[in-house]
């Protein structure tokens, strides 16, 4: 069942771009924080869980034990110390969006260069569960199947949490309009602070669950935040949803492409599509609040 | 906007370079050699495996024996570094800059075929003698030509395909495998130019081509294209592939089972993390590279590169990458000055004496380049081309997966 076959490896594919994208949403979205250094923070996960399970021999999924509160805690700092003056100035979401940009551009850099001065620029690549599973007839890597269920957990979650929950609620206000949020006693420098170090907790999940199957080094960041970014622009920003359903459709697509037309379009298809949203619908599929 | 602020910190970046600079001793009794290296951005990768560490072990062992000797004096040498950052222009400006403004006595080349052939006029034009290792393309000859001062390491790609061509049609003439062959390839610079010859030298070995698909650089999920390939039943897998791409196909053929009795990956596959990664799956899997496991020389340098690098070598162009600096101290302390043109002529007609053994350039191209290699044991043993000294048999049919 070719097709089938393609659904599912396609799924999982788009499972990781969902996993490495609902970060960012977050962090875009809600925080109003264009984040440039974001794949640098998946890389740096990538980097403690290979460096968890080969020295003291700690499993990836031991190490999200580890790596998630410990980024949850250094995001909620970069945001308090070094973005929060940027937020007080700013006046528009305009201006705040650029001055992010150019302070997480700084923050690529000084992330990279730590992880250069560690490891060096070659390249690192572990196998973990890295075991053949067949689901409906389709052979898959337990660590890609691992992803993607993360992914579909996360997403669904996090969905829960902001539709169903006071907080969550708080936080789509601050998303549709800070101003006016404000005015309804929300605490927005909070709420913000607080979903700008939920993204990068879940960087840290994606990070230190990607590092189980691709290869990584120091200077390989930039490659997911251009893929986090084509899936939370086309999803809507700050749309958990959006970036769930349309990394996995992203996943889908390509690999339908791969196997029906050409794999060297891969790339030309992503883009048209990207290009098309842009076009027709700037705010993303799924409209520019989070729902 | 965004644009606007990248080139404000391009700026930034380039003056802070430039301060470094400053206090920089110009001590008479030193050698000062600079290069720009790729730390940051895709190249990194590569540089970070192939150039910058052997770079690093000739000076350490250099200096430790005392210094090249120049005109009957020993001179230390002293390191001038950049970061190209992955990027042609930035590249260009930082030998520019070694050339006029820091007066390096030697410049070493980036890494990579697009950086050096992007630096050669450059370095033409400066005088400064030009090793162009780790750039491996179909025209170096007319490369060589058009700069005398430049000199090419890893050969065209088509000796490239003919080696591989040359295992698989002997394989192919003993019955061994079919003729069909699955080829995948990179839609880059050096995967296109190894597909290109490979589709002419395949087929005059009397091999055809079942599968021939390119996929785009920095593709994440191989399975797909995998699938393809095992539908094909072609005895013979060939991917002309990038380093984190080897690993990926690697990873996935793994899982899929899929086991050819033929088993090529290119860029990648004799780099340390693959055997770290694959261990005894590693074993019968062909790829570019390979080396004399026999010489003694090279296994001393081995244990060297281990010991003050803290990991191994690739076994592809680090040997070549450090043959290349051997050959350039030979030829300085033959001349007996930083005279680049005198320099320049003794690369161009001397032997030397290095851990791959006598090396003459014949029209400034290495003429030892192990093309095939194969994982046999836990070693990157050379198969290809099948003249060379220690070449081995290749190990057939490859053996199943180690589960």
């Amino acid at each position: 069942m070719l097709l089938l076959d393609i659904l599912i490896s396609g799924l999982v594919l788009g499972g990781m771009y969902a996993l490495i994208s609902m970060g960012l949403t977050l962090q875009y979205g809600v925080a109003r924080i264009m984040n440039l250094a974001y794949g640098e923070f998946l890389v740096g996960a990538a980097f403690l869980a290979f460096w968890l399970y080969t020295a003291p021999g700690i499993s990836p999924l031991a190490g999200l034990v580890l790596a998630v509160p410990l980024a949850f805690l250094a995001n909620w700092a970069i945001y308090r110390w070094l973005l929060t003056p940027l937020v007080r100035r700013a006046k528009s979401r305009g201006q705040l969006e650029v001055d992010s940009i150019l302070a997480t551009f700084g923050l690529l850099f000084i992330v990279q260069g730590i992880a250069l001065v560690i490891f060096g620029g070659q390249y690192y690549s572990y196998g973990y569960l890295s075991v053949p599973v067949t689901v409906l007839g389709t052979t898959l890597a337990l660590n890609r199947l691992l992803a993607f269920v993360f992914a579909a957990l996360i997403g669904v979650g996090l969905y829960i949490a902001l539709t169903r929950t006071r907080t969550g609620t708080a936080i789509r206000a601050i998303a549709v309009n800070p101003t006016a949020a404000s005015l309804v006693a929300i605490d927005v420098r909070t709420a913000s602070a607080f979903a700008f170090a939920l993204g990068g907790a879940l960087v840290a999940v994606g990070g230190v669950l990607v590092s189980m199957f691709l290869t990584f080094n120091a200077s390989m960041g930039v490659v997911f935040t251009m893929k986090a970014l084509i899936v939370v622009i086309v999803g809507g920003v700050g749309n958990v949803m959006g970036a769930l359903v349309v990394g996995l459709a992203l996943g889908v697509i390509e690999t339908a492409v791969t196997r029906l037309v050409d794999p060297g379009l891969t790339l030309a298809v992503t883009y048209a599509l990207f290009m098309i949203v842009l076009l027709v619908r700037p705010q993303g599929l799924f409209g520019s609040a989070l729902r | 906007m965004l644009r606007m602020s990248l080139s404000r910190l391009a700026l930034v970046a380039a003056v802070s370079a430039l301060v470094g600079q400053i206090g920089l001793a110009q001590a008479q009794d030193k050698i000062r050699i600079g290069y720009a290296i790729s730390k940051t951005g895709p190249f990194a990768g590569g540089a970070g495996v192939t150039t910058l560490p052997n770079y690093q072990l000739w000076v350490k062992d250099v200096n430790a024996a005392g210094g090249i000797s120049v005109g009957g004096k020993k001179l230390q040498i002293e390191i001038v570094e950049y970061d190209d950052r992955s990027n042609s222009e930035e590249a260009v400006k930082a030998i520019e800059r070694l050339g006029t403004q820091d007066k390096v006595d030697i410049i070493l080349p980036p890494w990579g075929t697009g950086l050096n052939l992007a630096v050669g006029p450059t370095l033409n034009r400066l005088g400064y003698p030009h090793l162009a290792v780790t750039a491996a393309t179909d025209r170096a000859p007319e490369m060589a030509k058009r700069w005398p001062n430049s000199f090419w390491f890893l050969g065209p790609s088509k000796a490239g395909a003919a080696a591989l061509s040359e295992v698989l049609g002997k394989l192919k003439s003993e019955n061994k495998i079919g003729a069909k062959v699955a080829m995948i390839s990179v839609a880059d610079a050096f995967g296109i130019e190894l597909a290109t010859a490979a589709r002419a030298a395949f087929k005059s070995a009397g091999l055809e081509l079942a599968l021939d698909k390119t996929y785009p650089i920095g593709t994440q999920d191989m399975q797909a294209l995998l699938k393809d390939a095992m539908a094909t039943g072609a005895d013979a897998f060939v991917a002309f592939s990038y380093p984190p791409d080897t690993i990926a196909i690697t990873d996935a053929a793994r899982i899929l089972n899929y086991n050819p009795r033929v088993y090529y990956t290119a860029v990648g596959t004799a780099f340390p993390v693959f055997k770290g990664k694959f261990g005894a799956s590693a074993e019968g899997v062909m790829g570019v590279g390979g080396w004399n496991v026999d010489s003694p020389a090279l296994q001393a340098y081995f244990k060297r590169h281990t010991e003050v690098i803290g990991r191994e070598p690739d076994r592809w162009a680090s040997p070549v990458t450090y043959v290349s600096l051997q050959m350039l101290q030979q030829a300085i302390e033959r001349v007996g000055k930083i005279d680049h043109a005198a320099i320049i002529k003794e690369l161009q007609t001397g032997t030397f004496d290095t851990i791959m053994g006598k090396i003459k350039l014949a029209d400034n191209i290495m003429p030892v380049v192990w093309w095939v290699g194969q994982w046999q044991k836990g070693e990157f043993v050379g198969l290809a081309p099948t003249s060379y000294e220690g070449a081995k048999s290749p190990l057939f049919p490859k053996p199943e997966w180690a589960k």
